[in-house]
């Protein structure tokens, strides 16, 4: 059966408010689906979603966003064969290659699931000051996040990308572009897990029509660009600036996500925050 | 019965004559064409706003506001705070139009008056035991008389819902008028509550009743119902006072109120007013939006018009 894919903003999928759709292909220019192909005012409806999930999930226990996050990566398990052959299709692997690959981003939630209530200790300190106060520094979630998604690796990338930024405790708005399939699917995981509605937003569309609109939104506080296109990058790091986001530092092309992650990703989009507490008698 | 002012021609002063006349007028009006009136408001709605006619609606959609504010936890800080809002809703952008009034509890309005003084942005205090109207005639004037005393320009009283839907018109009519005596210079607002009136037929005879009762504005709800203002209660109303400029030639004016939280819903609500009304009342003189988080909105979308990006909740005050 041929498929018309929808969004997935807050919880729910939303055709677009354009009415637009775009057909997906495999590697190979074959049809694949049809996706929406969301507007600006999709993307700015996400934005709002995202903003409206933050403070529940940023108030979350940590302990609890570990879980949500490992029933996730159940979840993704049980697609485990659709993922395989949707990756292998879109990104014209093997099945060996795929399924290493679907694997590996299981893995991977697995990974940032075990991270959420360590975050704190292992970023956060308490520092040594000369006076009668204890003072700690402890890392806050930054706020709405906006990620392209990678294009070359479709899950394993877009899971690398977006599973930090929810382990930290910040909602997002993802955008994908051509490679869609699995990201769509991961949305549908997604609303059967435990996730809040509105954590994650999946937008699937043109990058270069709705990037800039998520770079210049006054109500995004960081960005990962690892998906822009090259050409696109130094355009919207500029226009991110202006409304003072954190921008993730990448290099050029995508890293080889299979590596094990550092760090970099939570650090970034977390805020550090010290208190100044003084000591009793 | 009073003596109905006399600026009605004769067959509506006929009507206010008793309780009798009242009810034969009040239901002598054309029934009101359901479906017909929701298409219409359905259809209204659809229309599209863009670019500089977007811009003029946003800022005159923030010059009809009047902002409310009506907890019981409400405090003297808290109407200063919403005062220095009401005079100027974007200091970022000292271009954006003051709002129309500040709506408070009338034992805030003293308060609300000093805060306001030589501003040009009027005070609303409302009164008659708001919101349920429940209290007893003296209560209700003698509610209004503080609230004019203590500085209020525009007064917004509720009806008596309980005497309407039992049919005691006559009842309902008096006690507005008496309101509006006690009123003086200062503008009546009448609340219908139409979520408790049950059908649009009785909003209908709800707006003439408040109409040959003096109102200057009819408003359709207190914000403390659900539903409260809604784009087909607010088409009629909007008929009802075009039908009394043509009897009358007096101009009244309407306030949705309750509900209305988005630039989108603000502008259709003004696309209803021209078309329906006409381009006379596209004025804070004769319409006005009761509500509170719809003014934050609006100025986001006045810096989206402006700046040419996504503006967000962190570059407007909030209201706490």
């Amino acid at each position: 059966m041929t498929k018309t894919y929808k969004l997935y903003i807050g919880g729910a999928f939303p055709r677009s408010e354009s009415g637009r759709v775009h057909p997906v292909h495999d590697a190979r220019g074959r049809f694949l689906a049809n996706a929406a192909q969301a507007s600006r005012k999709d993307l700015r409806d996400a934005v709002a979603a995202a903003r409206k999930a933050f403070d529940g999930w940023s108030g979350a226990t940590a302990y609890n966003r570990g879980q949500v996050l490992f029933r996730v990566a159940e979840m993704l398990e049980g697609r485990r064969e659709q993922f395989i052959a949707e990756t292998a299709a879109v990104e014209d692997l093997s099945v060996e290659g795929a399924t290493a690959a679907v694997d590996t981003a299981i893995d991977r939630m697995v990974w940032y699931a075990g991270w959420t209530d360590k975050i704190t200790t292992v970023l956060g300190t308490t520092n040594p000051v000369a006076g009668p106060y204890f003072s700690f520094s402890v890392p806050e979630p930054t706020g709405v996040v906006g990620a392209l998604a990678p294009r070359q690796s479709s899950l394993l990338g877009l899971l690398s990308v977006v599973a930090p930024v929810i382990a930290a405790g910040n909602t997002c708005v993802v955008v994908a572009g051509d490679r869609a399939l699995p990201a769509i699917t991961l949305s549908e995981v997604l609303a059967t897990s435990d996730l809040p509605g509105g954590v994650i937003n999946l937008l699937t569309g043109h990058v270069a029509e709705l990037a800039p609109w998520l770079a210049t939104h006054a109500d995004v506080n960081a960005l990962d660009l690892t998906g822009a296109p090259e050409t696109l990058r130094p355009e919207l790091e500029r226009s991110a600036s202006e409304t003072v986001k954190r921008v993730l530092p990448v290099g050029r092309g995508e890293p080889d996500w299979t590596r094990e992650p550092s760090l970099k990703r939570l650090r970034t989009f977390t805020e550090t925050k010290t208190v100044w507490h003084p000591v009793g008698t | 019965m009073p003596t109905p002012p006399p600026a009605l021609p004769g067959d509506l002063a006929e009507a206010t004559r008793d309780d009798s006349t009242l009810k034969r007028f009040l239901h002598g009006l054309p029934g009101v064409d359901r479906v017909g009136l929701e298409q219409r408001a359905a259809d209204l709605a659809t229309r599209s706003i863009k670019k500089d006619s977007k811009l003029w609606a946003i800022d005159t959609a923030i010059g009809m506001i009047d902002l409310t504010t009506l907890e019981g936890a409400d405090t003297a800080g808290k109407i200063g705070a919403l005062a220095a809002k009401a005079r100027r809703p974007d200091p970022d952008r000292p271009d954006t139009p003051p709002v129309a009034a500040l709506c408070v509890y009338p034992d805030l309005a003293a308060t609300a008056a000093e805060a306001l003084n030589g501003s040009g942005v009027g005070v609303a205090s409302v009164a008659t035991a708001f919101p349920a109207g429940r209290s007893s005639s003296r209560v209700k004037l003698a509610e209004v008389e503080l609230a004019v005393s203590a500085g209020a320009d525009e007064v917004d009283v509720v009806i008596d819902r309980g005497a309407f839907l039992a049919g005691r018109y006559g009842q309902v009519h008096d006690e507005i008028r008496e309101v509006k005596a006690a009123c003086g210079r200062a503008h009546l607002k009448v609340i219908l509550e139409t979520g408790e009136l049950a059908t649009y037929d009785n909003v209908r005879r709800a707006c003439w009743l408040a109409l040959l009762a003096g109102a200057d504005f009819v408003k359709t709800s207190t914000g403390k119902v659900s539903p409260a203002a809604t784009l087909p209660v607010t088409h009629l109303m909007l008929g009802a006072v075009r039908d009394w400029r043509d009897r009358t030639g007096l101009s009244r004016g309407v306030k949705p109120a309750g509900g209305i939280r988005t630039t989108k819903d603000a502008v259709r609500y003004l696309v209803a007013v021209h078309e329906v009304a006409g381009r006379q009342w596209l004025s804070p003189e004769l319409f006005r939006f009761g509500a509170s988080g719809l003014l934050n909105d609006l100025l986001m979308q006045r810096r989206t018009q402006l700046d040419g990006h996504y503006s967000g909740p962190d570059y407007v005050a909030v209201d706490q």
